[in-house]
């Protein structure tokens, strides 16, 4: 019996397992996935929990459900994958051999890396919405908050979810509205980028909607230390924002696993081919999602447009062809903007996002960098089609590389 | 695009001043590169540069941490060699590509 063993059973793990074993001979082919944990997070909704739209229950479910029949779905905790002799070692002492392995380990969010982060007000007036716990802490505080200096703020890339310290803001802004308390709350949003977003036209038209909604942006700033005593974050170049209530995405990295199988740069993400998603390193292992270092965003969307890349490049390396299939570096992303809006971006590692309707040219009915009810119904939907269709590895109608079509290429 | 002169060499820049054909960088370049920006090259700033450009030609990408972990200068260091946002400065000095945030 040949081998395929996928390390993570999240969001790209979970979809590897179901392609995997449609496409593989139960006869021949043994799949084994591994995790550390039994729940399944919907992480896009961890963004809703501190405003109350989302509560827990929204956002959890048990990763069996997720597994298909003849996966054999193993719970331990990875100690490290020896690539050299193609094993992946539990703590536990259990040894997994592979012909293939897919790492699908993710990226965390790593407070301890920033200086006077998680100390004494970490969860006081410091949060995460990045976890669980860091979410609902934050939904606490909110509820009772009267006002003062919120700021939002982004440590370093790259963080899974790009868009989300944005929405947040956005979110913020309609929240406090809509309590009444918006002229006492002063929004402002730091980031180590030198705009709202990274290509032009979609820092632009974010740019536009901060300012619009008097959201202060301080760019090019890049944290260096939290000071609990006086709640200041201070840049690397000697600059201070005061806050009296502080959201952050904490510095991301891939699993500690990686570090420990020596497999990582320094930030513990694999290195991988950004189009056939293979190991640069070795030909047996191939990396889905958050873990690699692509240049593309950290985000669910692009684990499931470049899953189809990989399963056909897997597929074609295990019956010894050359790979054929090529990943574009598709993501697209929705951008809640509050008040029942949202906007949309779809793009890849060459075309920034731009204008028009997505899917469909003209009818849409998502408009692209537009701002619409309609797309944040779209985002509203995407749970449902991450839990029943995403997951389990259902066709959704929209290519898998970034199409052109409905697009204004201006 | 625009053309711009440095150092008596007639240098071809993009939209946000970049040089569009690195392969005309000199170390005179960048120092007058530099000087538009009140920077005055020390050694120092020139070891941070070849750590740039020996990186950008192994293909490998170009963050603030990797050079704070290179050994030549820490986060910090950078900063205060290439003052506001270090890593655009210092790729536009040393005659690379303007890094790509890839988000």
């Amino acid at each position: 019996m040949k081998k395929i063993v996928i390390v993570g059973a999240g969001t790209a793990g979970t979809m590897m397992a179901n392609k995997l074993r449609k496409s593989l001979s139960k006869k021949e082919w043994e799949i084994t996935i591994l995790d550390k944990y039994k729940t399944h997070y919907y992480q896009p909704g961890f963004l809703f929990i501190p405003f109350g739209t989302y509560t827990l229950k929204d956002v959890v479910k048990q990763k069996d459900v997720f597994i298909p029949d003849g996966v054999n779905l193993i719970y331990g905790d990875v100690d490290r994958i020896d690539a050299a002799q193609n094993k992946v070692l539990l703590s536990d002492g259990k040894v997994f051999n592979y012909d293939f392995l897919v790492i699908a380990t993710g990226c965390q969010t790593r407070p301890e890396e920033t200086p006077g982060l998680k100390e004494e007000n970490w969860y006081k007036n410091i949060f995460d919405f990045y976890t669980i716990e860091g979410a609902l802490a934050l939904h606490e505080f909110f509820k009772n908050w009267q006002g003062g200096r919120l700021v939002m703020t982004i440590t370093e890339l790259p963080f899974k979810c790009p868009v989300a310290p944005l929405e947040f803001v956005f979110l913020a802004d309609a929240y406090f509205t809509k309590r009444g308390i918006r002229d006492k709350v002063e929004i402002i949003f730091t980031t180590p980028m030198s705009g709202a977003f990274t290509k032009p036209k979609a820092t632009a038209m974010l740019g536009k909607l901060l300012s619009e909604k008097n959201i202060k942006l301080i760019p090019d700033f890049y944290v260096e230390s939290i000071d609990n005593e006086n709640n200041i974050i201070r840049s690397y170049d000697g600059k201070e924002v005061a806050f009296d209530c502080l959201t952050i995405v904490p510095v991301n990295m891939g699993d500690e696993v990686i570090a420990r199988s020596g497999l990582g740069d320094d930030l513990n993400f694999v290195p991988t081919d950004k189009h056939t998603l293979r190991s640069v390193a070795f030909e047996n292992i191939f990396v889905l999602g958050d873990a690699s270092n692509i240049p593309a965003s950290k985000a669910g969307s692009v684990a499931h447009f470049s899953s189809e890349a990989l399963i056909g490049n897997i597929l074609e390396v295990i019956n010894g062809k050359p790979m054929t299939h090529s990943f574009d570096g598709h993501a697209n992303c929705y951008i809640e903007t509050g008040f029942g809006k949202a906007s949309l971006i779809d793009f890849n590692y060459v075309t920034e996002p731009l204008s028009g309707k997505y899917p469909v040219p003209l009818i849409g009915p998502f408009s692209l960098l537009g701002n619409s009810c309609i797309n944040h119904l779209g985002k509203l939907a995407f749970k449902t089609m991450y839990w029943e269709f995403l997951l389990k590895d259902r066709k959704l109608p929209v290519s898998n590389n970034m199409s052109m079509a409905g697009k204004n290429k201006d | 695009m625009s053309q711009k002169t440095y150092a008596g060499v007639v240098l071809e820049l993009n939209d946000e001043g970049y040089m569009l054909d690195k392969k005309q960088w000199t170390k005179d370049i960048a120092k007058a590169i530099a000087q538009e920006e009140n920077i005055e090259l020390t050694d120092k700033h020139f070891e941070v540069i070849e750590f740039l450009r020996d990186r950008v030609s192994k293909g490998e990408g170009l963050t603030i941490r990797s050079i704070g972990k290179s050994g030549i200068v820490d986060i910090k260091g950078f900063y205060g060699l290439f003052p506001g946002a270090p890593l655009k400065l210092a790729t536009r000095i040393g005659g690379l590509p303007k890094p790509v945030s890839c988000v």
